[in-house]
């Protein structure tokens, strides 16, 4: 495994979220919300428009890391990977009918232990340039 | 929302039983190319039984018990107040398609809070053999509920 430097961005990418990601995450999850996928719904309980689930916002921000971990991996051995993932919801993603909404997700090596078997790596994710998840941090084992 | 629910323990709902398209399908909904993921062959070359679940895949459990606890007649919680308030995964080990997943969920906190009330709840997984998978632990907020 190469090894990596804490501070260093491991990963970074913008994922585009529409109205059908919103549906496939609804049924593979089995959160059918409503607010999710009908504007008349989410207006009338106040809301700027249909939101991502926030589980889907946290399960898409978590991928850089997986990948990052998959291609460090030394040929022939197991990849590394996620032993513990934590986030707080602090704003909500809106997904316009046509535009839809982008998250921005820049992964940054944290910690690593001193045996170099593991570490935290913090995400930023934001979207229309606005943080959405709080204290986002994921710790991985290298192997 | 009702105080008396903190360290109530439900009873464990019924074993999930992870499927292998399930987990295909949870990986594509958000955004995983994983071959871990998604090719069994791939997972089984990197000493996994199965396709390996996504880190936020036991929320599709978690779920369950959540209604579960929703549904307590004693609850006092209005579904359509409560707002996610954040959410983590931790593990002892990968959950992977074969797994049977039994939770079991403790409400570990509830407090008010400027108005709202919240709520965390604590799933824990444990396989087949008893042996812990991962626990879920969830918050939830119940806005203007004091």
């Amino acid at each position: 495994m190469r090894a990596p430097e804490v501070g260093a961005v491991v990963a970074e990418r913008t994922v585009p979220l529409d109205r059908g990601s919103l549906v496939r995450y609804a049924g593979a999850s089995g959160d059918f919300n409503p607010i999710h996928y009908r504007d008349d719904v989410a207006a009338g309980v106040g809301l700027p428009g249909v939101l991502a689930h926030g589980m889907l916002t946290m399960g898409v921000a978590v991928q850089p890391v997986v990948d990052w971990l998959e291609s460090i991996a030394e040929p022939g051995q197991a990849p590394g990977w996620v032993t513990d993932y934590q986030v707080r919801f602090t704003r909500p993603v809106v997904v316009h009918p046509e535009d839809g909404a982008e998250l921005t997700i820049v992964a940054t090596l944290a910690q690593v232990d001193e045996d170099g078997l593991a570490g935290r790596v913090d995400l930023t994710v934001s979207s229309e340039g606005r943080t959405v998840l709080g204290k986002a941090q994921v710790r991985v084992a290298f192997a | 929302m009702n105080p008396d629910l903190q360290g109530r323990v439900l009873p464990p709902s019924p074993p999930y039983l992870v499927g292998r398209e399930k987990v295909r399908e949870f990986a594509r909904a958000t955004g995983s190319t994983s071959p871990l993921s998604l090719d069994p062959e791939a997972a089984r070359a990197a000493g996994h039984a199965d396709v390996v679940a996504p880190p936020t895949f036991p929320v599709v459990v978690q779920e369950g018990a959540l209604a579960q606890l929703l549904a307590e007649p004693d609850a006092g919680i209005d579904f359509s107040l409560v707002v996610h308030g954040d959410q983590r995964f931790s593990y002892s080990r990968p959950v992977v398609a074969g797994d049977e997943l039994t939770p079991t969920l403790t409400v570990t906190s509830v407090k008010q809070l400027g108005g709202n009330s919240m709520v965390t709840a604590a799933t824990e997984m444990v396989d087949q053999a008893g042996e812990h998978v991962v626990t879920a632990t969830s918050t939830l907020v119940v806005r203007g509920d004091s």
